[in-house]
């Protein structure tokens, strides 16, 4: 037999087996990232955007304990979407995504305290998330496992990229630093407004301003 | 066959099987990292001590080096509420805030309860004479619980400063007790009068005041007015019950 023929047959019966990296699937991380950005063009996950913004460091710690979570819960509900009982599957979704919350705290407690003091409750708010249970109800419940890991990674990233731009500018105008080193001088007089989410506010709003002005956004009716 | 995913034996089926996946998994990581994080907790109470003494000098060192220096500078004591050392009691096992749990709303000691002070001497450098004098501090802000610690000098009267740490105070408000800035407007601060009652240090309402010839008071934090009294009950109360202590320790110079 003629192996040839195999994957032939294969392909006809399973279509969805591309390779991993197929153009729709480099599509599922690319996304996210600008044009279906999950903050800037959805607006969800605006509130840990605008709280853990101040400092660089726990930004990045908050980007990375989000996009474990992200992976670990689409993957998951992913290869159980199809034994989840349609009428108790927010609730089994809510549990998975808290249950793997309170593994990211409970590490962060042991090997970054300093940083999880730091996040305090906003680690724990990543249960609510907004872009979390819109990727499960959304793409996990419906695709296959690897495309959802694809998918949480591209919103993943897409959440980090704004985060991290957010604070980037909020720790070089309000403390004047970057990763906690002075850059400014030491003279500079941290400005209050970007210590305070206000701050986020603004920077966020100019960030989506100059995004939709480069994309040709329109608003519609 | 495929099964019927809608009937209330296979839903409940399921959700136990999920929370039990959920469980076991919890408690499995709860349990492999509790060590680590009781690790992290005891050398953040040693840096606090260390922080609120010795200030700036830490700053910088590694979790190794300021472990080190603890152990050479530090001696640990528990109190009872007369100021009295109690044998074989060991700070670790000293939980604040259960002993804080012993005090009522005014601070006074509950009737029937005995309290524990743990207490921290900081010698000098090279010398066994006390330098500073560390004491722990719990009570209540606005959402939850705050502690800290005030390290005295060795007059017995004067700050040198004070640690201040939350569990749950507004981000940018009364999260500020933690901020080195808000901290530093304690150093030299009195806590005895002229007659030597204690009077406590009070963190003024309204922020931007000049309170450099108030040696009881200190610049407050616009817009955490309540996270600012619930240090000033806790700074009161503690000092209160370090009394005694205060007193003998004074006497003994």
């Amino acid at each position: 037999m003629s192996t040839e023929a195999v994957v032939n047959e294969e392909v006809a019966a399973k279509p969805a087996s591309e390779p991993l990296f197929s153009k729709k699937n480099r599509k599922l991380i690319s996304n996210p990232l600008d044009g279906d950005n999950p903050i800037t063009v959805q607006i969800l996950g605006i509130c840990s955007a605008l709280a853990v913004t101040v400092k660089l460091v726990p930004t990045i710690m908050m980007c990375v304990s989000v996009l474990f979570v992200l992976i670990f819960s689409n993957l998951s509900i992913s290869m159980l979407r199809k034994v989840i009982p349609s009428r108790i599957r927010i609730i089994v979704q809510l549990l998975i995504v808290a249950s793997l919350v309170a593994i990211v705290d409970q590490v962060l407690q042991a090997y970054a305290y300093d940083v999880s003091k730091q996040l305090s409750v906003f680690v724990g708010l990543i249960i609510t998330n907004c872009i979390i249970m819109g990727r499960l109800e959304a793409f996990a419940l419906a695709n296959k496992p690897w495309p959802s890991v694809l998918d949480a990674v591209g919103n993943g990233l897409g959440y980090s990229v704004i985060l991290i731009s957010v604070a980037f500018f909020r720790e070089l105008l309000g403390s004047g630093s970057l990763f906690g080193f002075k850059v400014l001088g030491e003279n500079y007089t941290g400005n209050g407004v970007m210590m305070s989410p206000v701050g986020a506010c603004i920077v966020l709003g100019l960030l989506i301003w100059a995004q939709r002005a480069r994309n040709g956004y329109r608003e519609e009716a | 066959m495929s099964l019927n995913k809608n009937t209330n034996g296979y839903i409940f089926g399921f959700a136990l099987l999920v929370i039990l996946v959920c469980g076991v998994l919890l408690a499995a990581v709860s349990g492999a990292l509790s060590e680590k994080q009781q690790m992290e907790r005891e050398l953040e109470r040693k840096k606090f001590i260390l922080q609120s003494s010795l200030g700036d000098e830490i700053s910088g060192m590694t979790k190794q080096d300021i472990a080190a220096l603890y152990e050479k500078r530090v001696e640990e004591m528990v109190l009872d509420s007369n100021g009295k050392a109690i044998d074989g009691v060991s700070v670790n096992q000293v939980v604040l805030g259960k002993e804080y749990k012993k005090l009522e709303k005014n601070g006074t000691i509950k009737k029937g309860e005995n309290i524990q002070l743990p207490i921290y001497l900081v010698k000098a450098e090279n010398s066994e004479d006390v330098q500073y004098y560390v004491m722990p501090m719990f009570g209540f802000g606005l959402w939850d619980n705050i502690w800290g610690y005030a390290a005295l000098k060795s007059d017995l009267n004067t700050l040198q400063g004070v640690v201040l740490d939350h569990k749950g105070e507004t981000p940018g408000l009364g999260a500020r007790i933690t901020e080195q800035k808000v901290q530093s407007r304690y150093q030299g601060k009195t806590v005895a009068d002229e007659s030597g009652a204690i009077v406590s240090v009070k963190m003024e309402k309204g922020e931007g005041n000049d309170y450099s010839n108030k040696p009881h008071s200190v610049d407050g934090m616009s817009g955490a007015t309540l996270t600012a009294v619930g240090v000033n009950n806790m700074m009161e109360n503690y000092l209160r019950l370090y009394g005694p202590y205060i007193e003998s320790a004074k006497q003994n110079k």
